[in-house]
This record gives structure tokens, C-alpha cells and sequence, in this order.
């Protein structure tokens, strides 16, 4: 009988993993386009996200705002900023905790600690979604090409977030700053959507050159 | 193109929406006593209303909450947006 020798793993899990848009990250840099009509996009990795549900009217939300530095959002669009995260409301009942410094289970079990059994669901959902970043002057346009969204500024203001769809893809899009966008996928559309957003931004790179 | 009015969202376009079919349409009672016919009528017998029609719509692309929505089938025109649970708002010159 041959002996198999498994090579023990030295590298920490943090180094090995791959995020869903890493391997377009060459190809998002050649897409960037400079100057008036410029626009550039980039993953930004491994963002903390947990999935909070809590129902209407309940108790525990009083409890979770303490935890979270932040009252839960009230309505569409909101996006409550608290202790080194950001809640998005993404339905009456339903949240995502999003945090760039805090681990998903170390968030996860700050907020289960808030919630009555039962009466409310914690998920670490980090690798559910990856955040593409979307920004330069041409963002909003590139945007409206696949958006069924209202987004004229009038309608989408900086620092809302809602639940929509882009070229087909249904996402999570979060207007961080003027001209600058978060986008959430799926991370198994992410392939799709980073290559559907460098065909909308190529036509910018004309315009910028002639 | 029909924009819709989600109770929760706001109006989005119909591509966010799926379509749920006739509203009010109440689970029965006590299924195991409903011979065949019954509960084949249950399942898959519908109004097929020409003018107001009250029917269900799910947000699936935002907040994915169920809700009804009074329609004309003929002009597409919708008189009317209330949550689940609520009553079928009466309309003007509406003969229900
Ligand atoms: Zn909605």
C-alpha cells in the first residue's frame, strides 16, 4: 500500500483565499479610463457581511441597536453607520451588516448575543456577496446602461443603498459618494457583472482620448 | 412597461417584480375533507376578470415582500397598492 503524504497547510486560511473578482483585477485596471468622462472599477475584497433578520416591532431591536451603535433602519435606502459597521436595510425584517474591520464570526456572535432565541436569525454571509467599487464622473452613466433604478441624484442620494439589478445581475447598490458606487453581487455573477462593466465603460475611454 | 409601487420600496420598474396571480384566494380550511373537484378548483381554477382585478405581486428583485395590487387587465392601469393582510380597497364606480 503506498503512503500518501498530505503536505501540511503553513499558510494561514486569510492568505490562501481567493476572492470571486480576483482574477479580473489586471483586466480592471487596463478598463480604467481618465480625465473628464473617466471611470475605474476595483474589488474590494473579503468584506465582513452578516445577514441580520429580526421581525417588526420586536424587542431585540433595541438590544441590537446598542450592540451595533446604530438604530436598525427605518425604511428603503437607509443605511444606518455604527461601532465599525454599516446596516443596510434591505427589507421591513431583513439587514445586511456590512464591516471592514470586524471578522464575520466575531460580529456574528456580538449579534446573536442581542437576539432572543428563536426570534431572530444571524447569518455570516461575507462570502455570499463581493464589492466591486465603481467611480470616477462616468460611474452614474455606466450604471444606467443595465439600472432599472431612478438614479439621478434627485432620487439616489449619497449614502443610500438599495436592493436592484445591473445588466441583468440582481445586486446590492450602495452610493458611498458622489460619483462612487458599491456594488454588491452574488459572487458567483461576479465574473459576469466585472466583465459586463468593462464593456460599459469602454465606450468612455473613446470619448476621454478624442 | 408598467412601474409598480411596492408598499415597502417605492415605485420600481415590473422587471423587479414577479407575478403572484389572483389575490384573496383563501387556503382551505380543512384540505382533507375537500373531495377532488374541490380542490382541484382550489389549485388551479382563477378569475379571468376584464377590468379591475385585485392579484398578487412579489418585489423579488429589492425587498422580496408579497403584496396586492388592484389592476385594470384592460389598460393596465393600477388603481390600487395594499400589503397583505389588508382589505381590497373599495374604488369608485368599482362593482367588485
Ligand atoms: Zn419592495
Amino acid at each position: 500500500m503506498v503512503e500518501t503524504m498530505i503536505e501540511p497547510i503553513d499558510k494561514k486560511t486569510s492568505d490562501l483565499r481567493v476572492s470571486p473578482a480576483q482574477h479580473l483585477h489586471g483586466d480592471f485596471l487596463v478598463a480604467g479610463v481618465t480625465g473628464a468622462f473617466g471611470v475605474r472599477v476595483r474589488e474590494e475584497q473579503f468584506l465582513t457581511m452578516v445577514s441580520l433578520r429580526v421581525p417588526v416591532g420586536s424587542a431585540d431591536r433595541d438590544r441590537l441597536a446598542q450592540i451595533l451603535g446604530a438604530e436598525l433602519p427605518a425604511r428603503c435606502g437607509e443605511v444606518a453607520t455604527g461601532h465599525d459597521v454599516v446596516v443596510m436595510w434591505l427589507s421591513p425584517d431583513e439587514y445586511l451588516v456590512i464591516s471592514q474591520s470586524v471578522a464575520g464570526s466575531t460580529l456574528a456572535s456580538y449579534l446573536r448575543a442581542g437576539v432572543s432565541e428563536g426570534a431572530a436569525a444571524v447569518v455570516d454571509l461575507s462570502a455570499n456577496r463581493t464589492t466591486l467599487r465603481l467611480e470616477g464622473p462616468s460611474a452614474q452613466a455606466v450604471l444606467e446602461k443595465g439600472c432599472p433604478l431612478d438614479l439621478h441624484p434627485r432620487t439616489f442620494a449619497t449614502g443610500t443603498a438599495f436592493a436592484t439589478n445591473i445588466g441583468r445581475v440582481p445586486v446590492l447598490l450602495w452610493k458611498v459618494d458622489t460619483d462612487s458606487y458599491r456594488i454588491l453581487p452574488r459572487a458567483s455573477y461576479a465574473d459576469y457583472l466585472g466583465r459586463w462593466l468593462i464593456d460599459a465603460m469602454a465606450e468612455f475611454k473613446v470619448l476621454g482620448s478624442g | 412597461m408598467i412601474l409598480i409601487s411596492c408598499p415597502d420600496c417605492g415605485a420600481r420598474d415590473e422587471t423587479e417584480f414577479h407575478y403572484g396571480g389572483q389575490a384573496h384566494v383563501p387556503y382551505p380550511e380543512d384540505p382533507s375533507t375537500l373531495s377532488d373537484e374541490e380542490w382541484g378548483r382550489y389549485l388551479f381554477y382563477r378569475e379571468n376578470t376584464k377590468g379591475i382585478f385585485a392579484e398578487r405581486w412579489v418585489h423579488s428583485s429589492g425587498c422580496r415582500k408579497w403584496f396586492n395590487v388592484l389592476r385594470d387587465t384592460v389598460t393596465y392601469r393600477i388603481a390600487a397598492v395594499y400589503r397583505n393582510g389588508e382589505p381590497r380597497p373599495t374604488l369608485d364606480g368599482d362593482s367588485q
